[in-house]
């Protein structure tokens, strides 16, 4: 099965308790933040303890997958994450604020030739492109499509929202954006992430964002608490009805398969192609994450 | 690579140390540890291999650890060494 990117969490990459801990709580993706989660004078400090993290062979075995946001490559702290984090061996790099293809194409030929200088196979650092502006997002297309490495690309809602002069509200102000980066990343057939809730207190607004997140075909959700995984998770598995439905969907389209039938047909409802390559994903799906509790 | 001044790395928080290196004559290593008992040998010795990596063959080493992993000792360790020897251009190759 493809790769399953519910869950991004996010840790802020000082913190060494957190690194050593967080991949009990199982999410499909950990992101150290290197970015706007450690201040200016423990950058240093930060990038050593990931370094040092990415080492841990519970990271490489738990088949969690480590991704880092780096510092954005004009600062002084960009090059030496990304220096640090492609030899060290993480599975992802993600870039912040990234406006346009070009910003990209600069990213993967330093992470080339990193990975040329200390023997890391080409190609195996993968990147997500966070947009986070106006710009990023009308580009959001000619980004997603910009290079082979890239495996998603996410919304960052704050700095885009105060870019578009407006603030976090019933979702209306994200609505464009979300629907421009949700289609970029089909139309390049990667993932695409919806955007951080940060109100961990509030389980029923979360869960209202991962519906509609989920309904409009988001992968998954960058997230801030573990707190909030199983509840995505759940959300996200399908449910009891729906993988008895798609078992028998799968069922009649293989009997359907060995009569020869063109079209087949199940409770007088057409099954088609489509159809059934959704119902073999929800089996595959219930397989892995179970199916939804009610909660 | 030799320890110019005083540095500090790392904090006092649960499963993290307080790592602080000085100028010395030969390597000193202190560790203060709530798990000084069970885990004692352990940091020490992830300290020694830290600094080997680093060739600091002189330094005053004081260890506050709070139950940190290897991984966060060791990060801790170098941070405080490329701090006190003013060293800006990292060898990732002697690092991890």
């Amino acid at each position: 099965m493809k790769k399953l990117r519910r869950s991004m969490l996010f840790l802020p990459a000082a913190n060494a308790a957190m690194l050593s801990t967080s991949f009990v709580y199982k999410p499909d993706s950990i992101m150290f933040d290197l970015e706007d989660a450690v201040s200016i004078k423990e950058k240093d400090a930060a990038r050593l303890l990931v370094a040092q993290t990415l080492q841990l062979p519970i990271y490489k075995e738990s088949g969690i997958e480590t991704v880092v946001r780096i510092n954005a490559l004009n600062t002084p702290f960009g090059l030496k994450d990304l220096e640090a984090v492609v030899r060290a061996g993480v599975d992802v790099v993600r870039l912040p604020m990234t406006n346009s293809a070009e910003d990209i194409h600069e990213l993967e030929q330093h992470v080339e030739r990193i990975e040329k200088e200390c023997g890391r196979p080409v190609g195996s650092t993968k990147l997500m492109a966070a947009i986070e502006s106006a710009l990023g997002v009308v580009n959001a297309v000619s980004i997603a499509k910009s290079s082979p490495r890239l495996i998603g690309i996410a919304l960052a809602a704050f700095d885009y929202l105060v870019d578009m002069q407006t603030e976090r509200g019933d979702g209306t102000e994200l609505f464009y954006a979300r629907c421009a980066v949700l289609h970029a990343a089909r139309v390049a057939k990667i993932d695409a992430f919806d955007v951080v809730y940060s109100n961990v207190n509030d389980d029923a607004g979360f869960l209202n964002e991962v519906n509609l997140a989920k309904k409009l075909g988001f992968n998954g959700k960058s997230l801030i608490n573990p707190r909030q995984i199983e509840l995505l998770h759940n959300a996200y598995a399908p449910t009891a009805e729906e993988v008895e439905y798609s078992k028998k969907v799968v069922e009649a389209a293989e009997e359907g398969e060995k009569a020869g039938l063109g079209v087949i047909s199940l409770n007088g409802k057409m099954i088609d192609a489509p159809i059934i390559a959704r119902a073999r994903t929800i089996i595959e799906l219930a397989a892995v994450s179970g199916v939804r509790k009610a909660i | 690579m030799k320890i110019q001044k005083e540095a500090l790395a790392g904090t006092l928080e649960s499963s993290d140390l307080m790592v602080k290196v000085s100028p010395n004559s030969g390597i000193e290593i202190i560790v203060n540890s709530e798990v000084n008992k069970q885990f004692g040998a352990q940091i020490r010795s992830v300290v020694e291999s830290t600094l080997a990596q680093l060739n600091v063959t002189d330094g005053l080493i004081v260890i506050d650890d709070k139950g940190a992993l290897d991984c966060a000792i060791k990060a801790r360790v170098q941070c405080a060494v490329l701090r006190g020897a003013e060293v800006e251009e990292l060898d990732w190759s002697k690092l991890l």
